[in-house]
C-alpha cells in the first residue's frame, strides 16, 4: 500500500526522462546494431556500442560521486580508486578465465606471473575464477576500503579540503602500490588480453551488446538506489549535514554514521562502474588510480550539476564524448578545453547544466518575488 | 548563597578549566542550573561564554573539572550527538538552519525520534509529525512560512526557526547564544516573550550582551569575567555590583 | 705443521726484512739485469732499480714504460730522448752520436705491472702534494711489497699530516698482506687500518682475519667490529644527509604553498605548475646564455632566481585576479578551478616547449663532491639545502619584519578589521598570492638541477607539497620546515628496508592516519577561532 506512492514520489520529471532514455538505449542500440544495415546512418557499429558502454559506466561513477559530493558535501578526489578496485576485481576474474590460453600456456598462472617466475598463484587470487565471488569482491573491496577510510576520517571529523587532500593521497598511494610488480596484479601493464566472460568471448558482438545492456541496467539501478537514498529522511539529513554540519550534530544526529553510509554505498557503486568498464575497454592498469582521473570525474559532476544525480550522469557522457571527439580531432586542445571547463563551470555555472536549467524553469514558473535559493546555501559552506 | 547539590540541578559545572595554547579561556568555572530555571549569562567579549557552551555540548573537552547533566550524567565523556539526544539543545550565535530545506523540514529533522541512518533510510516516513510541527511553528510565529526554503527567511525569522528546532528536539535544557543579535527592537521584544514562554516548560540558559533584553527576561543573572564567575544574582543586584561595573558595565 | 716453528720463522724474517730491504741496491747491477733481455731478469732489474734509491731511477723506468729504453750492441743501456737524441741510462749524459744498433727493451704484462708499481712508489716523493696523495692511494690499492722501502722513506720525509697518514695506511695494507711481516707489525697494521674505517680497510681486515696467525686474527676481528660499527654510523649519517637533502627539496616545493594554503587558506592545485614555470624560466635563461654569452653560463642560476620569481609571481597574480578572487570562501570550488588552471598551464608549456624533458645544465659550482669525515657530500645537494633554508629564512623575515608581512598577517587574521583600518585587502590578497607563487617559481630553479624539466614536473610535487603543509600544521611556517625535513629523513630511512616506492606508500599511509589523529597537523593552533 505505502510503497507505490513512495516509488512515485521518488521519480520526478527529470528522473522519469532519464530512465526513459536509458530504457530506449537498452532496446534501440542493440536493435540498431543487429538489424540495421551498416550503410544506414542510424546503424550503431559494435565499437561504438562499447564506447557508449564506457561512457555509461563513467556515468555510474559520476552518479556515485554526486551522491557524496552533491548531497553530503564530501568532495572525494579519490573515487577513481574505488572505480579502479572494482575494475581490478573484474580484471582478475577475466584473467583467470584465460586459463591455459595465455602466451606461455601455463594452466593457472597469468602470463605476467609466468614472466616474473612466480611459482603459484598468490592467496588473494584464489576464488576469482568463480564469477559470483568476483562479483561480490567488486562490491566488497571498494566498499571495505571506503568503510575503513571513511570510518577513520569521519570519526576524527576530517572535512572540507582536508578530506579532499587525503582522498587524493589515498588514490595516489594505491597507484604507486599497483605499479609495483610485487603486488601480483600485473604492475605497469595491468591486466589485459582477456578472452572470456561467463563463457562468452569478450570480443564477440553479442557479448558486447550484453555488456552494454548490463551497464544500462546497472546505471538505472544505481540511479534508483541513489534516488531512494536522497529522497528519504536519510537524504534530508545528508543535505542538512552539507549545509550545517554542527547544527545537525547538535540535533543529535551521528554525522559520521550518515557520511559513512553514503561514502560506502557510493564506493560500491563506483566499484560496479569499474567492473563494467573493464571488459568493455579490455584493460585495467594502475593509471586508473591516478589523481587526475578522479578529479576529472569531479568535473563531470560539476558540468552536469551537482546534487541532481541525473546531471552527474549527463555530465559524464557529455564531457567524455567531447573528449573522444577532441582528442581525435585536435589533441593539443583537449587539456586546454578541460582546464577551461573546470574554470568556467566553477565561476559561471556553479549549478551545472541540469541545475541551471531547473533554475530557469523555476524562475519562469515562480511568481514575481521568488528569490534563488541555492546561492546562499552554497555560500554557507 | 545556598550551595547547590548535584541531585537537584539540571546542569552542574564545578571547577572547570580549559586552556587554548596557554590562554585560559575558562578558569575554575562553577555554575548550577536548577530544573525549570531560566538563567542569563552576561560578560564582556572573551569572558568565555561561548567556550562554556562548547564544553556543555561536548564540542570542547575541559582540561579539568566536572560537568554533570541531570545530576548524574558526566557530560565530559560524551560527544555532541549523545549530549543532544540526552536533551540538551543549543542555538548558535549565528543563526544556523538548513537553508536548502523548507521551514517544515527543518523542524521535522529536529523532532525527537530515532536518529540512526538506517531508521532514516528504511523507517516509515514520519507523517505523524504534522501536528507537532504545526504546534511548534505557531509557537515560533512561522506558520505561514511553512513551505518556504529556510534560505529565504529574514535574519530574525531564522533565529526563531532555530529556536523552533530546539523546541522540536524537546530538550530538558536549552542553551541559547545571543538570540537577539542583529534583531530589530520589535523582534527583540517578541523574542524575549518567546523565551519566557519556553522557560515555562524547559530549563533555559541565555547568553546575551543586550542588557535591556536581559532585563526583559527577568531572571537570575550570572556575570562571567576572564573565564570564571564574577557575580551572580538578580539583574538589579548585579548591576549595582562594583566589580561588574568596573569590568563590564561601566566601561 | 709445527706452528711454533712457523711463528719463529716469521718473526725472524720480519726482524730481518726491514733492514734488508732498506739497504741500497746497486743501480748498475739492475741495469745489467735489464740489458739481459730475459723477462724474469728484466723484472728483477726493475725491482732492484726501484729499491736502489738512485737519482736516475725515475727517468730510466719512465723510459722503459714508454719504450724509449734500449740496449745498444755494446751492452750499454741507453735512453732515446723525445727529440731523437740519445743519453746514457746509468749517468744521464747525452751521447754525441747514436749508439750502435739500439734495441728497445721489450715488456710483458708482468714487467709492465712492476714498472707501474715502481713508478707509483717513486711519485711518493714527488714535489706535488696531490701527486703524492694519489701515489699513496695507488700503493694502498696495489699493495705492492716492492714499494715498501720507498714508502718508508717517503713517510719519513712527508710533511703533510694527511698524506703521511695515507702513506701509513698504505704501508699497513702492504704489511698485512705480506707473508714476511711479523705478527707485531701486522697487529700494528690492523690498528692503523681500523682507524681508516672504510670498505677497503674492511676488506683487508677480513682477509687478515681469515688467514693470519691467531693473534693477528683476533686483532683483526676486533678491528672489524669497530670498523663495521663506524661504517654503520657513517651510513646512518649519510642517510640523514640524504634525508635532509630530500627534505629541503620538499621544503622548497611546499614553502610557497605554506603561504597560499597555510596562511591564506587558498587551495591552489596549480602550485606545482608554478614550480614548473620556474624550472622552464631557468631553461630559457640557460638557452639564451648558451647562444649569446656562453662565458656567463655559471651566472645563469643567480639570474634565473629573480626571473623565475617574477614570472611565477606574475602568473600567480593573474590567477588570483582572474579566478581565485571570485571564489573566496568556497575552497572546494577554488580547488577545482585551480586544477583547471594547472591543466591549461601544463598544456601551454607542452605546446611551447614540447612534451619531452628539457636539458638544464649544472654550473661548475654545482658539480663535484667533497668528503666530510667519511661522508660524501655533493655540492649540488649542499647548495640546495643551503638555498632552501635561505628562502625559508627570507620568507620568515618578510612576513615578520616588513610592513607587507604585517598586512598579510592582519588580513588573514581578521579581514574586516584590516579593511576598516585602511588596508586594501584585495591588493594584499593578490600580493600574498603572488609571493607564494613566486617562491614556488624559485623552487623550480632549484628543482631544475635535480629533476627532469618536463611539463609534468609540477604534478609530481603537488601531493607531496600538500602533505608537507598539512603535516606541519596549516598556518605555521615553522611547522612546514620541521615537517619537510622530518618527512625527507623518514623517507630515506624507510627506503633501505622497504624500497623507494613502498617507502613512499608507507609514508603516505602514515600521513593519512596522522591527519585522522591530528587533523590540524603537528603544530596546530588550538581553540575556537580555528574551527569556524
Amino acid at each position: 500500500m505505502t510503497r507505490r506512492p513512495i516509488l512515485l514520489a521518488m521519480l520526478d520529471g527529470k528522473g522519469a526522462i532519464f530512465l526513459g532514455v536509458l530504457a530506449a538505449l537498452a532496446v534501440l542500440v542493440p536493435l540498431s546494431n543487429l538489424f540495421l544495415p551498416e550503410t544506414s546512418p542510424l546503424h550503431v557499429p559494435t565499437y561504438a556500442v562499447s564506447l557508449l558502454g564506457k561512457y555509461l559506466s563513467y556515468a555510474l561513477l559520476a552518479l556515485a560521486l554526486d551522491l557524496v559530493w552533491g548531497y553530503c558535501g564530501i568532495l572525494s578526489l579519490g573515487h577513481g580508486a574505488f572505480f579502479a578496485l572494482g575494475g581490478y576485481a573484474m580484471g582478475m576474474y577475466l584473467m583467470r578465465q584465460i586459463g591455459p590460453r595465455g602466451v606461455y600456456g601455463h594452466p593457472v598462472l597469468p602470463d605476467f606471473m609466468v614472466f616474473l617466475n612466480w611459482q603459484e598463484l598468490p592467496w588473494y587470487w584464489s576464488g576469482f575464477d568463480i564469477f559470483p565471488f568476483a562479483a561480490l569482491m567488486v562490491l566488497a573491496v571498494p566498499g571495505l576500503l571506503a568503510f575503513v577510510f571513511g570510518w577513520l576520517a569521519f570519526r576524527s571529523r576530517v572535512t572540507g579540503v582536508y578530506l579532499s587532500i587525503i582522498t587524493q593521497a589515498m588514490t595516489f598511494a594505491l597507484m604507486l602500490a599497483f605499479f609495483r610488480n610485487d603486488m601480483g596484479l600485473g604492475g605497469n601493464n595491468g591486466l589485459t588480453d582477456f578472452k572470456d566472460i561467463l563463457g562468452f568471448s569478450v570480443q564477440a558482438q553479442g557479448t558486447r551488446l550484453a555488456l552494454f545492456v548490463a551497464t544500462v541496467i546497472a546505471l538505472a539501478l544505481g540511479y534508483g538506489v541513489a534516488r531512494y537514498m536522497v529522497t528519504s529522511t536519510y537524504g534530508k539529513v545528508l543535505v542538512a549535514i552539507r549545509d550545517a554540519e554542527s547544527r545537525t550534530r547538535f540535533l543529535g544526529y551521528r554525522v559520521e554514521h550518515y557520511k559513512l553510509v553514503a561514502f560506502t554505498v557510493s564506493a560500491m557503486m563506483a566499484g560496479v562502474a569499474g567492473a563494467l568498464y573493464v571488459p568493455q575497454v579490455g584493460i585495467i592498469n594502475p593509471s586508473e588510480f591516478s589523481p587526475a582521473n578522479s578529479i576529472e570525474a569531479v568535473v563531470w559532476v560539476a558540468v552536469g550539476g551537482r546534487g541532481t544525480l541525473v546531471g552527474a550522469a549527463l555530465g559524464a557522457v557529455v564531457v567524455n564524448m567531447a573528449k573522444s571527439w577532441l582528442t581525435g580531432a585536435l589533441p593539443e586542445l583537449w587539456l586546454f578545453a578541460l582546464g577551461a571547463l573546470f574554470i568556467v563551470v566553477t565561476l559561471y555555472l556553479p549549478k551545472g547544466i541540469v541545475g541551471t536549467l531547473a533554475e530557469w524553469r523555476e524562475k519562469r514558473q515562480a511568481t514575481a518575488t521568488a528569490k534563488p535559493a541555492g546561492i546562499a546555501a552554497e555560500a554557507a559552506e | 548563597m545556598t550551595s547547590p547539590t548535584l541531585t537537584n540541578t539540571v546542569l552542574y559545572l564545578d571547577g572547570v578549566s580549559v586552556t587554548f595554547d596557554g590562554f585560559r579561556a575558562i578558569n575554575n568555572l562553577s555554575l548550577a542550573i536548577a530544573p525549570g530555571e531560566m538563567r542569563a549569562i552576561i560578560g564582556p567579549n572573551g569572558a568565555g561564554k561561548t567556550t562554556m557552551m562548547d564544553i556543555i555540548t561536548g564540542k570542547t573537552r575541559p582540561d579539568e573539572g566536572e560537568v554533570f547533566f541531570g545530576g548524574m550524567i558526566d557530560l565530559t565523556m560524551l560527544d555532541e550527538a549523545e549530549i543532544a539526544t540526552l536533551g540538551i539543545g543549543r542555538k548558535f550565535q549565528k543563526p544556523t538552519v538548513f537553508e536548502s530545506h523548507t521551514v517544515a523540514d527543518n523542524i521535522r529533522l529536529a523532532l525527537a525520534g530515532a536518529r540512526s541512518p538506517f531508521s532514516a533510510l528504511f523507517g516509515a516516513r514520519n507523517r505523524i509529525a504534522g501536528e507537532r510541527i504545526d504546534a511548534i511553528l505557531s509557537t515560533v510565529r512561522l506558520t505561514e512560512h511553512r513551505g518556504r526554503l529556510a534560505a529565504d527567511l529574514s535574519h530574525g525569522q531564522k533565529q526563531w526557526l532555530e529556536i523552533g528546532m530546539l523546541l522540536a528536539q524537546d530538550p530538558k535544557l536549552l542553551l541559547v547564544d545571543e538570540p537577539v543579535a542583529g534583531m530589530t527592537d520589535a523582534e527583540t521584544a517578541e523574542t524575549a516573550h518567546l523565551l519566557k514562554e519556553i522557560a515555562r516548560e524547559h530549563s533555559v540558559v541565555v547568553v546575551e550582551h543586550d542588557m535591556a533584553f536581559v532585563r526583559d527576561l527577568g531572571c537570575k543573572v550570572t556575570v562571567l569575567h576572564e573565564g570564571s564567575v564574577l557575580a551572580e544574582g538578580s539583574i538589579d543586584a548585579v548591576s549595582a555590583n562594583e566589580r561588574v561595573i568596573e569590568v563590564y558595565l561601566g566601561r | 705443521m709445527p706452528r711454533l716453528l712457523c711463528l719463529l720463522l716469521a718473526l725472524a724474517c720480519g726482524l730481518l726484512a726491514a733492514p734488508v730491504r732498506a739497504a741500497p741496491a746497486d743501480a748498475g747491477e739492475a741495469l745489467t739485469l735489464i740489458a739481459s733481455g730475459r723477462f724474469p731478469d728484466i723484472e728483477k732489474g726493475v725491482d732492484l732499480l726501484a729499491r736502489s734509491g738512485d737519482a736516475r731511477t725515475q727517468a730510466i723506468i719512465e723510459a722503459l714504460r714508454d719504450g724509449r729504453l734500449a740496449v745498444a750492441a755494446d751492452k750499454r743501456v741507453v735512453i732515446e730522448g723525445a727529440n731523437g737524441g740519445w743519453s746514457d741510462a746509468a749517468t744521464g749524459e747525452a751521447l754525441a752520436e747514436a749508439p750502435p744498433s739500439p734495441k728497445a727493451v721489450r715488456l710483458n704484462n708482468r714487467i709492465r705491472r712492476a714498472v707501474e708499481a715502481a713508478l707509483g712508489a717513486l711519485t711518493l716523493m714527488a714535489p706535488d702534494a696531490a701527486a703524492r696523495r694519489q701515489a699513496a692511494e695507488a700503493v694502498f690499492r696495489s699493495r705492492d711489497a716492492t714499494a715498501l722501502a720507498t714508502l718508508d722513506e717517503a713517510i719519513a720525509r712527508e710533511e703533510v699530516a694527511g698524506i703521511r697518514r695515507l702513506m701509513g695506511e698504505a704501508r699497513a695494507a702492504i704489511l698485512l698482506g705480506d707473508a714476511g711481516a711479523s705478527d707485531l707489525q701486522k697487529i700494528e697494521a690492523v690498528d692503523i687500518l681500523a682507524t681508516r674505517a672504510d670498505q677497503d680497510a674492511l676488506a683487508l681486515l677480513r682477509a687478515a682475519a681469515a688467514q693470519g696467525s691467531p693473534t693477528v686474527r683476533e686483532a683483526a676481528e676486533g678491528a672489524i667490529t669497530a670498523v663495521e660499527r663506524r661504517l654503520a654510523v657513517l651510513s646512518m649519517l649519510q642517510n640523514v644527509w640524504y634525508g635532509l637533502s630530500l627534505g629541503s627539496v620538499l621544503l622548497l616545493a611546499a614553502i610557497g604553498l605554506a603561504i597560499t594554503f597555510g596562511v591564506m587558506g587558498i587551495i591552489n592545485m596549480a602550485h606545482g605548475e608554478m614550480v614548473m614555470i620556474g624550472a622552464y624560466t631557468t631553461f630559457v635563461i640557460q638557452e639564451l646564455a648558451r647562444t649569446h654569452a656562453p662565458g656567463l653560463f655559471d651566472w645563469t642560476l643567480p639570474v634565473a632566481i629573480p626571473m623565475a620569481f617574477l614570472v611565477a609571481a606574475l602568473v600567480g597574480a593573474a590567477i588570483e585576479r582572474g579566478i581565485i578572487r571570485h571564489l573566496y570562501g568556497r575552497p572546494l570550488e577554488t580547488l577545482l578551478a585551480t586544477w583547471g588552471v594547472s591543466l591549461i598551464l601544463q598544456q601551454a608549456v607542452r605546446s611551447l616547449f614540447g612534451p619531452s624533458n628539457r636539458e638544464v645544465g649544472a654550473p661548475s659550482y654545482m658539480a663535484g663532491a667533497f668528503d666530510l669525515g667519511g661522508l660524501t657530500i655533493t655540492y649540488g645537494r649542499l647548495w640546495i639545502v643551503v638555498f632552501s633554508l635561505a628562502v625559508f629564512a627570507a620568507l620568515i623575515v618578510a612576513l615578520k619584519a616588513t610592513s607587507f608581512g604585517l598586512k598579510i598577517r592582519a588580513v588573514t587574521q581578521n579581514r574586516r578589521m584590516a579593511a576598516s583600518m585602511g588596508i586594501r585587502t584585495p591588493w594584499v590578497d593578490t600580493m600574498a598570492f603572488a609571493l607564494g607563487s613566486g617562491i614556488a617559481g624559485v623552487a623550480g630553479v632549484a628543482l631544475s638541477q635535480i629533476d627532469n624539466v618536463s611539463p609534468n614536473l609540477g604534478q609530481s610535487y603537488i601531493v607531496d607539497s600538500f602533505m608537507v603543509v598539512v603535516f606541519g600544521g596549516v598556518g605555521n611556517l615553522w611547522g612546514t620546515l620541521v615537517s619537510a625535513l622530518t618527512l625527507g629523513i623518514a623517507n630515506k630511512f624507510l627506503e633501505p628496508f622497504a624500497g623507494a616506492v613502498l617507502g613512499k606508500i608507507l609514508l603516505l599511509v602514515f600521513l593519512i592516519l596522522f591527519i585522522q589523529k591530528r587533523p590540524r597537523g603537528l603544530f596546530a593552533l588550538k581553540g575556537r577561532a580555528v574551527e569556524a
